[in-house]
């Protein structure tokens, strides 16, 4: 494999821009976390990153990212299938806006969110009466984390779908299975990886939400506390090191998720190229 | 000849003044202050830009940066070239001097303990008070629903809480335990914990979630000003004398060679002016003459608790009694 | 795999009529609860208060200076983001070697990381308390609190969407050509320029296009690094949570609607985008 390194030039310098665009832009400022983790012992960080409260935050954080993440590969494969399979009225106004999230603001998301979900509003005033309340409890975390990482499930799996032809599941048709076990049994597994990368990408995301999820949560410790606003909080006391040490817990847990998925992307593609 | 140099020196002399006059034209001052001060130094920084310029000193422009007072205080900690800050609560602008940017002692360096203005925490109900809150007792009963900031990030929230604390304190004579129960009632009927003052108000105001919402008596004021109609304010018996101070940053003035401004822009918050603007921002005038032309919405019987009192031993010790890690709020929300 | 690459579908394939018509309609409900309502209450709220209001929020001169902040911002760190995705594409794609799933996954971290923890990390770089802020200081320069650090936490934040959408077209089409050129006698940038770069022409625009949107509304990480300095750093979406707290509703909401009208515009040109390399691939 090294000789395709001698035949294409241009290797030490596309590497040389990454490596040090990602040092700098990246790994640099990383290092100023670890660092300043370091004013406290190992004890320290783990006695920070475990306290009682700390810990019902990743709790409430994992858990709402959780159920997001799965609605979104729920309906986010149902949107994506209807719109690549399916012809029908205002199907192109909706693909475009997939990617609404990615561009709205989360503030503007999250101050949108809320005022539609509180009980004066045009989706919390109907379910006010039956008794359900979404703005303000975990319920509006996981509306405002599905809204945000809708994207990244739709987007993921949509290029994939379109790859896919249609004649497997028709040879599927023929053999006499129905439209359910088709899916299951013929298009699934083709989705398997761009689904886990979608549902990933989403979790991470959702994980270290904080600009949407803040104004809808209500931010009430043990109940609707975020991991993301224990840091803020830690920083608003001027912990600088209980701040970073849940940030670094944080970020371990980002960095093994997207590691994790790199790695069954990678094994995935060496398997489908044999 | 030495006409000839004393025409040069005098020429050279009159450059610098027209140089020194562009200078001035072009005096900038950073105020990083905390969430409801906005509407206040909006108008204040008007009235003082006409001031400065009457005194033959050249147009000064005001940059203003609001946010919650702890993480405002951190922002110039953490280089945020502020000249002055004006913000909620003491503790915020020791941090400011512990992290060596202001000069011990500051608190000493204006009248009153550099708090210009003060202001209480009041209850903001819906028209009409439905739920009849009068007093700090009403906000423990069942089924009332409170909105009030997190005390651990909003300065406004820890005046509520102490505030809440001294009631208690007064009510159950002196019995830390009760005071401590008390306090976890209200916080238990607490629906929406914001981060800020202001994300509060929003909550409330906006949003129509909870019966009562504890509040700067300038933000109560505020809230009814702009929705005229819909909101009452209840002023209970007794409250807590709420005193955000200002200060000069030593160290950003002295870099930017801004000291005179900053010092004459804080000292211009006593003047009549100053005073009288603080007061029709709702903030109570430190003046005492001054604040009787308010009378008509400042309750002047308020029996107001301060926060050197023994009680509360003032915010040091408030702080890590109450706030710190592990401190009686923690306790409260731990179950 | 990649989104250069989509084929057109359709064909010999009927859909069963029921299971479309119950998939449909469940989809449009979804994405109509969860895109078009959140989209509504803002145009509403916007232009509640009629044409004339709305005008008087977006032309507000602190208005218009956020707005050209945001410009300033955006294109730069597209700009950075762009030049970068080509480089790391190629670089990934076109070479085999160990630590190519780590490279990647540092590439796609930014995706992962709380903004806040983002922003947090730039403070303590390049903040009083950073190790980086003595040589700063000594050489009068500014970073957080000013301009470069917005451009800087939006660039963290935008890093992976080129990059990331170039790299499955990239490894798709394989070296053969490129190394064709190589043996005809062409330089890198020759290669570069004159075969690879016409294939990967939509999916580049696409991403580029994906990256403004995103960098406009870039929130969390740059409201930890502005210091919310009115007229100086606060961009669209800062000075949109300021208006908020003002009790501006409508004017935060004014504002608001610029920033999705840009991005509805934006991902209008993204979908022709699409039309047209559809059209050029058929």
């Amino acid at each position: 494999m090294t000789a395709s390194r001698k035949t294409i030039p241009g290797f030490g310098l596309t590497m040389g821009i990454t490596t040090s665009y990602l040092g700098f832009f990246v790994l640099l400022p990383m290092i100023s976390l670890a660092l300043r983790a370091a004013d406290l012992s190992l004890g320290e960080i783990v006695s920070v990153a475990t306290d009682a409260r700390v810990l019902s935050s990743y709790r409430v954080s994992f858990g709402c990212s959780l159920l997001a993440a799965a609605i979104n590969a729920v309906f986010g494969t149902m949107l994506a299938w209807v719109l690549v399979r399916y012809r029908f009225p205002g199907r192109r106004m909706i693909d475009g806006l997939v990617e609404l999230p990615f561009a709205l603001p989360t503030a503007v998301a999250g101050i949108a969110l809320t005022s539609l979900t509180a009980d004066k509003g045009w989706i919390g005033a109907p379910l006010a009466r039956l008794g359900i309340a979404v703005a303000y409890t975990r319920a509006g975390i996981v509306v405002a984390l599905v809204f945000v990482t809708l994207p990244f499930v739709v987007r993921s799996i949509q290029p994939v779908l379109e790859e896919l032809s249609p004649d497997y599941e028709e040879a599927g048709r023929t053999l006499g299975a129905g439209g359910f076990t088709i899916f299951r049994r013929v298009v699934l597994p083709e989705l398997r990886p761009a689904l886990l990368t979608g549902f990933s990408l989403a979790f991470a995301r959702g994980l270290g939400e904080y600009g949407s999820v803040i104004f809808i949560a209500g931010n009430r410790p043990f109940r609707t506390e975020i991991a993301p606003l224990m840091i803020v909080t830690r920083l608003e006391e001027f912990m600088y090191g209980q701040a970073t040490a849940v940030a670094l817990f944080m970020l371990l847990a980002s960095f093994a998720v997207m590691f994790l998925v790199n790695r069954l992307q990678i094994r995935a593609a060496a398997f489908a190229g044999g | 000849m030495s006409r000839r140099v004393a025409m040069v020196l005098a020429l050279l002399f009159l450059f610098g003044q027209v140089a020194a006059g562009r200078v001035l034209a072009d005096q900038e001052l950073t105020n990083v202050s905390y969430d409801p001060t906005r509407e206040l130094y909006e108008a204040y920084n008007e009235a003082f830009a006409r001031h400065w310029a009457g005194l033959g000193k050249g147009d000064v422009t005001v940059v203003q940066s609001h946010g919650g007072s702890a993480k405002q205080a951190r922002s110039v900690i953490e280089g945020n070239e502020a000249d002055v800050v004006t913000l909620a609560r003491a503790i915020d602008v020791t941090a400011i001097e512990e992290a060596g940017l202001i000069g011990k002692g500051w608190q000493g360096r204006l009248a009153r303990n550099s708090c210009p203005y003060t202001s209480t925490i009041v209850f903001l109900v819906r028209k009409g008070n439905p739920k009849g809150i009068r007093d700090w007792g009403d906000l423990a009963r069942e089924g009332v629903g409170v909105i009030t900031p997190n005390p651990k990030t909003s300065g406004g929230a820890r005046w509520n809480y102490l505030a809440a604390w001294a009631w208690a304190d007064a009510q159950y004579g002196h019995d830390d335990a009760r005071n401590e129960e008390f306090v976890k009632k209200v916080f238990d009927n607490v629906l929406v914990l914001d981060s800020g003052a202001r994300g509060s108000t929003n909550t409330f105001v906006q949003n129509g979630q909870g019966d009562v919402l504890l509040a700067w008596e300038n933000e109560a004021y505020l809230s009814l000003a702009e929705r005229p109609g819909e909101f009452e304010i209840v002023t209970p018996p007794t409250s807590i004398l709420a005193e955000p101070p200002v200060a000069l940053v030593d160290s950003y003035v002295d870099k930017k060679g801004t000291r005179e401004l900053a010092t004459a822009y804080l000292e211009y918050l006593y003047s009549d002016e100053g005073q009288r603007i603080a007061g029709s921002h709702y903030y109570r005038p430190g003046n005492p003459e001054i604040i009787k032309e308010f009378s008509g919405y400042f309750d002047l019987s308020l029996k107001l608790v301060t926060i050197d009192d023994p009680l509360f031993g003032g915010w040091e010790a408030a702080q890590s009694r109450h706030f710190s890690d592990g401190g009686v709020f923690d306790r409260i929300y731990s179950r | 795999m990649g989104a250069g690459t989509r084929g057109a579908s359709g064909g010999a394939w009927r859909p069963n009529p029921v299971a479309r018509t119950v998939l449909i309609v469940l989809s449009l409900a979804f994405a109509f609860l969860m895109l078009v309502m959140p989209l509504l209450v803002v145009v509403s709220q916007a232009f509640g208060a009629g044409w004339e209001a709305f005008w008087r929020a977006v032309s507000d001169s602190f208005t218009v200076k956020a707005a050209k902040l945001t410009a300033i911002t955006t294109v730069t760190a597209v700009a950075a983001n762009t030049a970068f995705g080509l480089a790391a594409a190629w670089a990934l794609t076109r070479y085999r070697y160990r630590g190519q799933g780590l490279l990647t996954t540092v590439i796609d971290l930014p995706f992962a990381i709380s903004p806040i923890i983002a922003g947090l990390i730039f403070i303590l770089t390049y903040g009083r308390l950073g190790w980086a802020y003595p040589f700063l200081e000594a050489h009068g320069l500014k970073i957080v609190f000013a301009v470069p650090g917005l451009v800087m936490a939006t660039v963290f934040v935008t890093i992976p969407f080129v990059a990331r959408e170039l790299i499955p077209v990239l490894a798709a089409r394989g070296t053969d050509e490129e190394q064709a050129a190589v043996l005809m006698g062409a330089g890198f940038l020759r290669t570069f320029a004159l075969v690879t770069l016409p294939h990967v022409k939509w999916a580049l625009v696409y991403s580029v296009i994906l990256c403004a949107a995103r960098a406009m509304g870039e929130f969390g990480a740059v409201s930890v690094v502005s210091g919310h300095l009115r007229g100086k750093t606060n961009t669209l979406p800062l000075h949109i949570e300021i208006l908020y707290n003002e009790h501006h509703y409508r004017e935060a909401f004014a504002v608001s609607a610029i920033l999705v009208i840009a991005s509805v515009l934006v991902l209008a040109a993204r979908s022709v985008v699409e039309t047209v390399s559809r059209r050029e691939v058929r």
